[in-house]
């Protein structure tokens, strides 16, 4: 008899709950998802929606006057101040994304082909530092930079300046170099993944056909890893664009990127809706670089496939 | 891939990059616990002797030891959320066929993109539009939707490379559901759900942007970091702190990482036919 | 075989996957005791309706009944069968002996008689010693071995296995065959086994289900498949085949008369062809079938000249080509080297007399 049945030999009966669950898988499904997704919805569309209203309000005192107006776009769009700030974010940005991709790519090369033992080990070393405190990473940079800093009296008790660098701190250079520091390992994970995937078999017959390692790499190597390289730009592109931390601590008035106009709205200032009417042109001029850098992707992807 | 192959062979300036490198990514962390010992309000060169005085300082901060628990509580609270959350969701996920799930998935994945300052100032509309007052449950809600995606994005393998014949193979031999996933399941994943919560503590512990806009009367330690650094005194203070943390941070992540990789028993099958 | 008498009873099945139909109308009955087969390419629903026996999948029609009861409403782990998946599906996290335990611990047995049963398993699979091991240890044969085992030691009435060899070499998978089939022998409970090969099939079963496209093409014993298979899609999917366009020509005193091209006129058995005079048929002959002769003298009388093409050497055997007239595709010619071969290709170009018995010639169903 089989260990299925019980005593008497009959079938164990299965119980209500089994065969509603055994019916439907896919319901099972939502309800496991649910909760996930019902945070996140809260956590983003319903204050993002707010965020929205409230940018066609208008402060009155210490509330909000509710009728509805694009006063604070029309002052965005003709006050040149916030366009400059916009303008000077996207470039900052658009630099220390080009000087973060340009130098973790030799480097994720390298894990990618020269490394062949414990490669998983070498990129937990190199991204470890991007989990850890952003602030605190930040200011090493700005106990680094500083007039008295690291840099400075290093010089100077090595007598290579006379006086301190005053530019190394408070202008855009130094938030390039924070950033381009501190999002190094956003850059190096998806070049990474995409080297790593490149079949090595296909160097081997560029080898074979006459290519040298320069050729080899040009027109093989660097080809095929241009969907990592499109994938690290987009990843860093658009988070320090919003930056707020790196140019409230090293940028200094040159420095300040539209992610302190922001704060301001809502500190000192007090234009609540003027903030929110900025944030969403953020956000609309980042989706926008989004939506380029996604039809960017899919016409690298078609032309390699 | 053999060592000797000709495609591997060793390229010295490569290495020497790599090098480089590793040392320009960690020297400029590795400043802050270096003047932490250094004898001297000033953080420059040349070093002014060794001292623990700045350590011994914090100890007697009431202040900072307050902020301390507070970011111990929110952070435990949010990384026992966040991996629940993000283990039904890794399951959701893998386990069901589900229409749109790549997209909510994206979705989930959100906040790793878009600016902080973005999601910080509309959490804050929403909340000051609910009456709600500004407190360290505000900043909780703040970090789990920070920390969500990191909990995902560590059980979403996890759970990817967990073959469901086992399950099945578990179901086949007569255990019923539950039974299945407390013998067969969970301790598969287990490795992955202590990744997650560690991972997600200490992304919550540290987070500061969120904490920035959404707190009340009660910072939490990144906010006491952050009142402090207007005054250059306390600088070293400052330093011995952020040492103290990042070490702290640095473990914790490394387990996370190390551990969410080991036990990453390879579930799924060798030579499948098809 | 009534469906009281059967051990697995499928009725009008099918199984749908949105549009997709993967199972239709599908009935068979599988006796206590029998090595039954499905046999047929991937995507023919042999999977799909082995997972249906198993509980994994339901039916969108029809009933399975296993030892005369309906297991429509009954999930998996309360059905008496148990089932060897195709990647073995051994829980890492355990080692041999608990994975072998592992459907037992919810029976509550005392310790020592679960060690024992374990035991016992592990001489039967021939793996004595092993229960220690870890499940990341074990080769590849191992691990069948210890599903096996672990779904045997639980007393199923059905052993449900998902072309368990496919992962082995040839070597080991022929081993393996044999081991399976002497366990079924001892162990005498009901196997019902999926694959795609029909070597492996044809070796293994009592009975097979060839399917396609969802149905049972046919239902026999190996050697009746083999040997008088009923459609032109069986007999090309079990064995190399030969196929001929035919004519019924006469019928007459208990025979039936055929020209069949190539092979000129044959007759057969009256009762071989129910077609009328002047109806088309298909007929088929197994290459091993055609007998060749090096020389006319050496050949019987009626024997068919024709000449070799190619010849592919096999070994134990080799495979001619030869072109016969009135037929525009050449024969398969299966023959035993059991002459010492030099050189096997010495014969293309050559003259070749074939022979054959004329109960040989098997018609098909047109399909």
């Amino acid at each position: 008899m089989s260990l299925a049945q019980d005593d008497r030999g009959q079938q164990r009966a299965p119980g209500w709950l089994a065969r509603r669950l055994h019916r439907s898988e896919t319901l099972r499904g939502w309800v496991l998802l649910s909760p996930t997704a019902l945070v996140m919805a809260v956590g983003i569309l319903v204050p993002t929606a707010i965020l929205l209203a409230m940018s066609f309000w208008s402060r009155q005192g210490l509330d909000f006057d509710t009728t509805l107006t694009t006063a604070n776009y029309a002052r965005a769009a003709s006050e040149p101040i916030f366009g400059a700030f916009l303008l000077r974010s996207f470039w900052i940005s658009g630099l220390a994304t080009v000087l973060t991709v340009l130098l973790c790519y030799p480097m994720a090369y390298f894990v990618a082909f020269h490394i062949h033992h414990n490669k998983m080990l070498w990129i937990v070393l190199i991204t470890l530092p991007f989990w850890t405190s952003y602030l605190l990473r930040v200011f090493a940079w700005k106990v680094i930079l500083g007039y008295e800093g690291v840099v400075n009296s290093g010089l100077l008790s090595m007598g290579l300046i006379e006086e301190p660098l005053a530019f190394l701190l408070y202008s855009q250079a130094a938030v390039v170099i924070t950033l381009a520091h501190a999002w190094a390992a956003f850059a190096i994970l998806p070049l990474y993944v995409s080297l790593e995937k490149i079949d090595r078999s296909l160097l081997e017959a560029a080898t074979d056909l006459g290519d040298g390692p320069v050729r080899r790499f040009l027109r093989i190597t660097l080809p095929l890893s241009l969907p990592g390289i499109v994938a690290a730009t987009f990843l860093i592109f658009i988070p320090t664009t919003g930056d707020y931390i790196t140019p409230a601590l090293i940028g200094g008035p040159d420095g300040a990127m539209i992610g302190n106009l922001i704060q301001l709205q809502f500190g000192a200032v007090n234009n609540w809706p003027m903030g929110a009417a900025l944030s969403i042109i953020l956000m609309l001029w980042i989706a926008a670089v989004g939506v380029a850098f996604l039809i960017v992707t899919r016409i690298v992807k078609a032309r390699l496939a | 891939m053999s060592d000797g192959s000709y495609i591997q062979r060793p390229n010295r300036p490569l290495q020497v990059y790599a090098a480089l490198f590793l040392i320009v990514l960690y020297v400029p962390i590795l400043f802050l616990p270096l003047f932490s010992f250094n004898a001297s309000i000033y953080v420059r060169f040349p070093l002014e002797g060794f001292t623990t005085e700045w350590y011994r300082q914090l100890f007697q901060r009431d202040a900072l030891w307050a902020a301390f628990r507070n970011s111990l509580s929110v952070a435990l609270t949010v990384s026992l959320i966040t991996t629940a959350l993000g283990v039904l969701a890794a399951r959701a996920v893998t386990r069901y066929r589900l229409p749109g799930q790549s997209a909510i998935v994206t979705f989930i994945m959100l906040p790793l993109v878009v600016p902080g300052i973005i999601l910080g100032v509309a959490l804050l509309v929403l909340i000051s539009r609910l009456g709600v007052p500004l407190s360290l449950y505000t900043v909780t809600l703040g970090h789990l939707i920070v920390c969500l995606p990191f909990s995902v994005a560590t059980l979403l393998p996890r759970f990817e490379g967990f073959d469901r014949s086992m399950e099945e193979a578990s179901a086949d031999l007569g255990e019923p559901p539950w039974s299945t996933f407390w013998r067969v399941t969970f301790p598969i994943v287990f490795p992955g759900v202590v990744a997650s919560f560690l991972l997600t503590f200490t992304v919550s512990f540290d987070e500061f942007i969120m904490a920035f806009f959404l707190s009340g009367t009660d910072p939490t330690l990144p906010m006491y970091i952050w009142s402090q650094l207007r005054f250059p005194r306390e600088f070293p203070s400052v330093l011995a702190l952020s040492s103290m943390i990042l070490l702290v941070s640095f473990l914790m992540v490394f387990l996370a990482l190390w551990i969410g990789r080991l036990g990453a028993v390879d579930t799924r099958s060798e030579g499948r036919v098809e | 075989m009534t469906a009281i008498s059967a051990m697995i009873s499928v009725r009008n099945v099918g199984k749908s996957f949105g549009t997709f139909r993967a199972v239709e109308d599908l009935s068979l009955d599988i006796a206590p005791g029998e090595f039954f087969t499905l046999l047929g390419a991937s995507g023919c629903g042999k999977t799909t309706l082995l997972r249906m026996i198993a509980g994994f999948e339901g039916t969108s029609a029809g009933e399975i009944y296993i030892d005369g009861q309906p297991m429509s409403a009954v999930p998996p782990y309360l059905r008496p069968v148990n089932m060897v998946f195709q990647n073995y599906a051994i829980f890492p996290h355990l080692n041999v002996r608990d994975n072998i335990a592992y459907g037992l611990r919810r029976l509550g047995l005392p310790r020592a008689k679960q060690d024992a049963m374990v035991d016992e398993m592990l001489d039967l699979v021939a793996m004595p010693g092993y229960g220690n091991r870890r499940a990341n240890q074990l080769s590849g044969g191992q691990r069948q071995r210890v599903a096996l085992a672990r779904a045997l030691i639980l007393k199923p009435k059905v052993l449900l296995l998902d072309e368990p060899l496919g992962a082995l070499d040839k070597r080991l998978r022929e081993q393996m065959q044999l081991e399976l089939r002497r366990l079924q022998r001892s162990v005498g409970i009901t196997f019902v086994f999926v694959t795609h090969d029909q070597e492996e099939a044809l070796t293994l079963s009592d009975r097979i289900a060839v399917m396609a496209g969802g149905k049972i093409l046919q239902l026999d014993s190996p050697a009746r498949l083999y040997e008088a298979p009923r459609s032109r899609k069986v007999a090309s999917f079990i064995g190399n085949m030969n196929f001929f366009d035919a004519r019924v020509v006469a019928r007459d005193r208990g025979r039936v008369q055929l020209d069949v091209e190539g092979l000129g006129t044959c007759d057969l058995a009256e009762a071989s062809t129910t077609a009328p005079v002047g109806a088309g048929v298909c007929i088929a002959i197994r290459p091993e079938k055609l007998v060749a002769h090096v020389s006319e003298d050496a050949a019987p009388v009626a024997a068919l000249q024709g000449r070799i093409e190619a010849t592919t050497y096999l070994g134990e055997r080799s495979h001619l080509h030869v072109r016969v007239a009135g037929r525009s595709a050449p024969l398969a010619v299966s023959s035993q080297n059991t002459a010492l071969q030099q050189d096997a290709a010495a014969g293309d170009g050559r003259p070749v007399w074939l022979s054959w018995d004329n109960e040989s010639l098997i018609v098909l169903d047109q399909d």
